[in-house]
């Protein structure tokens, strides 16, 4: 392993920061698309050359961008997102029923084997996918035709499809999450769905054990478990161990249960990394500390992680696509805030260093472990 | 017949685009703000989706045309665009609303 590659997607462009295996001293390539919302970069983990952009913004729409340099260049590719047949209608935050409307790429997700197909998840909540590198999409229309797709409606960020997990065993398999719909699961290559929300409860329905309408901020999963899938709900961190059938809570002894990200240690699956969050109205991290929380036994016992992070006067977010981890020997972990800092550590969260300090706040980060 | 129209993009089109200044399309038949942008996007590909949605060909919210010191958003897309954009003696200018604060 010669180092890595961490994508950063922020309110007004990307950047891109380099190091080698020491991850040390690092280059910071940007902003890329300067001015332009970049919600997710992500690489193929089939040709780390190829890495694709979300690009977005209120004036200009969506548009979608493509490297096969790792970075160094881009080329637009297809913006063209059309729901399949009729749109249909959600629940909207009045109740009344309103068209499915595209706004903006959330998530892009590339094949665990071919650089060229990639999907994407967007708002409003819809699941796409590109054979061609990303110069066309077409939609599984599965996914928003279920049953209960009416009922879904918008969180505070609106109706997104923010996460996809792709199964490293079962190509059919595939599990997405959807503010605020809850988690779905597809074991035949996307042609048909069901809700996997068993055992999360949420005070903010009026049935807290519901099937549908959840607020799942984020799924992670470890390649070598894919029947052991970790969630950061809108409260609560949840836990399965039967691929999402029945979640139980391990939010254990976190200060708050509140939070965005969620991801496993690269080589050890039962370590988890959360950044819990004050509050869904104080989106800041609690007593002006940031800390980063690890559990070395698959949850409920936590420890904070705060060597090299600021512990006084600190009140940042860290958005729910903006923590990530590397596959280097020492794992590194990776997080962004929305002031601008990037943060890592080549110790597994033991000791931190900020990468850049002051970027446009950041919305997504991933990384890339350089063969 | 066709009539070469001059287009003012906002720089983050001119950065999509990979122009600079001013660009000019020629435009088959009536000069109409449609037509004008079937030309826009027919000559830049990439353009297509950031002006107007892709399938409906509705105007980009924040998005604003101009022409003559006149705002011509409102107008329908197949109303003539003025006598001195059809001219080339102005350009048809495509704008950034004001937003963001």
């Amino acid at each position: 392993m010669t180092g890595v590659r961490v994508l950063v997607g922020t309110r007004k462009g990307a950047f891109i920061l380099t190091s080698d295996g020491k991850r040390q001293d690092w280059e910071v390539s940007g902003p890329h698309f300067g001015g332009w919302e970049i919600y997710h970069v992500a690489g193929s983990p089939a040709d780390p050359n190829r890495v694709y952009a979300s690009q977005s913004g209120g004036w200009f729409g969506q548009v979608l961008q493509r490297s096969d340099d790792g970075g160094k260049s881009w080329a637009p590719v297809g913006n063209q997102f059309v729901y399949d047949g009729e749109a249909g209608t959600h629940q909207w935050y009045d109740g009344t029923q309103r068209p499915w409307e595209f706004t903006r790429v959330w998530h892009l997700e590339p094949s665990l084997t071919d650089p060229d197909k990639v999907y994407a998840g967007v708002q409003d909540a819809a699941l796409f996918l590109s054979n061609d590198g990303g110069n066309t999409w077409q939609e599984q229309p599965g996914l928003r035709n279920h049953d209960t797709g009416p009922s879904w409606q918008p969180g505070a960020g609106g109706l997104c499809l923010h996460t996809i997990l792709l199964d490293p065993v079962d190509p059919a398999r595939m599990t997405v999450a959807i503010s605020a719909a809850g988690v779905l699961r597809t074991d035949d290559g996307a042609k048909t769905w069901k809700r996997i929300n068993r055992g999360l409860k949420s005070g903010e329905l009026p049935d807290p054990d519901a099937d549908t309408g959840h607020c799942v901020h984020k799924l992670a999963m470890h390649p070598s478990r894919p029947q052991t899938v970790f969630m950061q709900k809108h409260w609560d961190v949840m836990r399965s161990d039967d691929g999402g059938d029945n979640w139980y809570e391990i939010s254990g002894d976190l200060p708050t249960d509140f939070g965005f990200v969620i991801d496993v240690h690269a080589h050890e699956p039962e370590t988890v990394y959360v950044i819990p969050i004050k509050s869904d109205y104080e989106h800041y991290v609690p007593d002006g500390k940031l800390r980063v929380f690890r559990s070395r036994t698959g949850g409920n016992e936590w420890e904070p992680l705060s060597n090299g992070l600021p512990q006084s006067d600190c009140y940042v977010d860290v958005l729910r696509d903006a923590l990530a981890v590397d596959s280097l020997d020492s794992c590194g972990v990776y997080f962004g805030t929305t002031g601008g800092q990037v943060y890592a550590s080549a110790d597994g969260g033991d000791t931190w260093n900020a990468i850049v300090r002051d970027l446009p706040a950041v919305l997504s980060v991933e990384v890339q472990t350089l063969p | 017949m066709s009539t070469t129209v001059r287009v003012v993009l906002p720089a983050h089109l001119r950065n999509l685009a990979r122009v600079q200044g001013e660009v000019k399309v020629d435009v088959e038949g009536d000069v109409t703000q449609a037509a004008v942008l079937d030309a826009l996007e027919s000559k830049f590909p990439v353009l297509i989706g950031t002006i107007r949605d892709g399938v409906t060909k509705k105007r980009r919210a924040f998005v604003r045309f101009f022409a003559c010191k006149q705002d011509l958003s409102h107008e329908s897309p197949d109303a003539a665009l003025p006598a001195e954009v059809v001219a080339g003696a102005e350009p048809f200018m495509v704008v950034g609303a004001m937003a963001g604060g």
